[in-house]
């Protein structure tokens, strides 16, 4: 390994997590995400319309020449640890990082186009919990149209294109319109996933299937650390607030040992996830040892985000097991983060291949 | 405002005048303290030229270029690390002519008398008892894990010099000399089988006043300073993947494939990826001082390398089977520095018991997390207006 990846932000990188995180203050209250989520309606479009519209990070990742902001994936996850602070509904990752990502990898200049734009959200018609290089379901193409049923399609209700992957190896293009998305009762209220149904629809062929998937899946992993961060990140700092505040004894909770110990380990945890996130979407934009990085940075993200929101619960007390409360937005958040793009296990044994610990 | 190339040339003089193929090392280092190249950043006259510390490294690339010797720093940490910001900062003008010199080219080296049998983690609570007479203090009591007692020509001191005030009043700070016939050095033996410290007992040692290193009383301030500075160290190195620990342990696990179990594949991997992000983080933190935003990130590394060495060297006895029931050497030795690499997989596994004790608990280290990254309430204190001599012990 000839250098290291910078691990700090820019000036500019952090001006954009200002913007990003002021955009969010005022669309994405925890109020509003927990009434939304029942409502049938659970993402929320407008701060979506207006992240990826006006503020242009559904761009992010595309080039300028299709009307992109022509940025890389350090800017990509700056713009996740904040989405992950406020648990926003909203399909940044699955339509702006993964869908985004196979269509670089197909070279579609025309949906690149139109995503970059904010007029078209996508989403890869896989069950959220692929990991790159593992198996997944795929459509029959017969007779010029797609038939088959796809399940745990993250973000589909939202989706205005579905990537869908057939068995002669293709991936398709599906208007939304042309399917049926089934959503179903999630455990992460704020990503739900949907069954999309193809009964003999048209598909437009963007290119071989494999090597856009696997690309999609490693951004998205890599990228899902930094989520995972902000994730962590919030419930951290709420718990250290609240049990500042909170007394029970005739003392602030937070001045008991075994709870200042908890936390303090915990800081450490978050520390270091900042560490392999930075690390990770270095790795993705410069190209250099990005397999291990990200899987070092998925095999370490996932435990710490569930971790920090299952002490946050815990360390609320009762008011953590409230629906009122936002604590568990994140905990259910963080959970079907660590089955998103593979576990920490399965990366963990991805990474016994690339580093050469091979199982016995 | 001394510059990287003033700093150049006045090194290339020092070379030219003491050339290091036919000068002695000794004369060699106190010529390099003469001419302010031995930590830049230290006032003139004292081995510095006033420079930024960044430019250190400076000198030190174009020393090692020219083949000089070094003042083998990690033999007297101590000294370096500790004792010479101290008296740095608090000591007298004499103090400092006298002291940093010799302490700097390692003809005199330091000891540290800090803790105690019945102060470890309550340090303050120290009974060491320093009495003035005439212009002396007389020194008894017994201090615990000095390391390079028995090499040490001087010691930092903590005695408590009035035991009628709540315990952080009546500490002073003093320089002592191991040479009094008063002190007495026994090796400590430790569980690895030797003894890399020693116990130190003071019968009447006799300090003159003009070796007390700050104010009476003002001995828990003064401390400060040394300790702060014990802490400084940790996080500046930049390592390579498989670097730390873990390198052993994975070299073993590609050569022996006979040994490989599926549990310990699990833990292999876990401890794995937490090294590679400790390593990150360290780096992290690296990238943070270089560009001038120090952050608190520090305070956590110590925790992090004490329960990764410990699990890595764990896992590594186990590893190796039948050979983990051997040990390789049960003698009792004075090691000068911690060998960690040179020994085998036992040895680290009970070294490395200490990383979590050693420079602050784990636990005190959690504390200090809590109460100053995170700002959450200091823990009840029962004894911060009781005199020192009615505390429970």
């Amino acid at each position: 390994m000839s250098t290291q990846p910078d691990l700090l932000y820019t000036e500019e990188e952090e001006a954009l997590r200002a913007a990003v995180r002021d955009l969010l203050a005022d669309h994405c209250d925890a109020p509003g995400v927990i009434a939304r989520t029942e409502s049938g309606a659970p993402h929320d479009t407008a701060a979506w319309k207006a992240l990826a519209g006006t503020m242009g990070l559904a761009g992010l990742l595309i080039p300028e020449e299709l009307g992109g902001q022509g940025a890389t994936h350090r800017e990509a996850a700056v713009v996740l640890e904040e989405l992950g602070r406020a648990v926003a509904p909203v399909p940044y990752l699955t339509s702006a990082v993964v869908a985004t990502e196979a269509l670089l990898e197909c070279g579609d200049d025309e949906l690149l186009g139109r995503l970059a734009s904010a007029t078209t959200g996508a989403a890869l018609a896989l069950p959220l919990n692929t990991a790159a290089g593992g198996a997944y379901k795929v459509v029959r193409h017969e007779g010029g149209a797609l038939h088959g049923e796809l399940t745990g399609i993250a973000d589909a209700a939202i989706a205005d294109v579905l990537l869908v992957p057939a068995d002669d190896g293709g991936l398709y293009a599906v208007d939304a319109d042309a399917v049926t998305v089934t959503p179903h009762p999630s455990l992460d209220l704020t990503r739900p996933v949907a069954t999309v149904t193809l009964d003999g629809v048209p598909g437009r062929l963007l290119g071989d299937a494999e090597p856009a998937v696997r690309r999609a899946l490693r951004a998205g992993a890599g990228l899902l650390a930094s989520e995972q961060l902000g994730l962590a990140e919030w419930t951290l700092t709420e718990t250290v607030r609240y049990l500042k505040e909170r007394k029970q004894f005739n003392r602030p909770v937070g001045g008991f040992q075994a709870l200042k110990h908890r936390l303090a380990q915990l800081w450490l945890e978050v520390v270091n996830l900042r560490a392999a996130a930075r690390a990770a979407a270095d790795a993705l934009a410069t190209g250099e040892d990005t397999d291990v990085t990200v899987a070092v940075a998925q095999s370490y993200a996932s435990p710490v985000a569930v971790h920090a929101a299952e002490e946050a619960l815990q360390l609320h007390g009762g008011i953590g097991m409230t629906w009122e409360h936002p604590v568990h937005l994140y905990l259910k958040r963080a959970k079907a983060d660590s089955l998103a793009y593979g576990t920490a296990g399965v990366h963990r044994a991805a990474l016994a291949e690339l580093v050469d610990l091979q199982a016995p | 405002m001394t510059d990287a190339a003033e700093l150049r040339r006045r090194t290339q003089e020092l070379l030219a005048a003491h050339p290091p193929a036919t000068t002695g090392r000794l004369d060699f280092l106190r010529a390099r303290f003469d001419a302010g190249l031995a930590w830049v950043h230290y006032p003139e006259g004292l081995g510095g030229l006033n420079a930024p510390r960044s430019l250190q490294a400076v000198v030190d690339a174009e020393l090692e270029a020219a083949g000089a010797p070094d003042n083998e720093p990690r033999r007297i940490g101590i000294g370096l690390g500790m004792a010479a910001p101290t008296i740095l900062k608090y000591g007298t003008d004499e103090q400092k002519q006298r002291f940093l010199r010799p302490l700097w080219t390692g003809e005199e080296v330091w000891c540290q008398l800090f803790s105690e049998p019945g102060a470890g983690s309550d340090l303050a609570a120290l009974g060491t008892r320093a009495v003035r007479e005439g212009e002396d203090w007389v020194v008894n009591g017994q201090k615990v894990w000095t390391s390079s007692a028995h090499l040490a020509r001087w010691a930092i001191l903590i005695a408590r010099t009035d035991p009628d005030v709540p315990k952080h009043a009546g500490i002073t700070y003093f320089l002592c000399d191991m040479t009094d016939p008063g002190v007495e050095v026994r090796p400590l033996r430790q569980i690895t089988g030797e003894a890399e410290f020693n116990e130190v007992f003071l019968t009447d040692v006799r300090i003159p006043d003009a070796r007390r290193l700050g104010a009476v009383g003002d001995g828990w301030r003064v401390a400060q300073t040394t300790l702060n500075n014990e802490r400084v160290a940790i996080g500046g190195m930049r390592l390579p993947r498989e670097g730390g620990m873990i390198g052993p342990v994975a070299k073993t696990w590609r050569e022996r494939p006979e040994l490989r179990t599926h549990d310990l594949h699990q833990r292999l991997l876990r401890l794995w990826v937490d090294a590679e992000v400790s390593r990150l983080t360290a780096e992290r933190l690296r990238q943070q001082l270089v560009a001038g935003q120090p952050g608190p990130e520090g305070a956590g590394m110590k925790l992090a390398f004490a329960r990764l060495n410990q699990e890595i060297s764990g896992l590594e006895v186990e590893l190796r089977g039948e050979e983990g029931l051997l040990y390789d050497d049960w003698t009792m030795r004075r090691p000068e520095l911690v060998d960690f690499t040179g020994r085998d997989a036992g040895y680290r596994y009970l070294r490395s018991k200490g990383n979590s004790i050693e420079g602050g608990t784990s636990e005190v280290l959690l504390n200090i997390v809590a109460e100053r990254v995170l700002g959450l309430p200091a823990e009840p204190r029962t004894d911060k207006d009781v005199p020192w001599k009615d505390l429970a012990r």
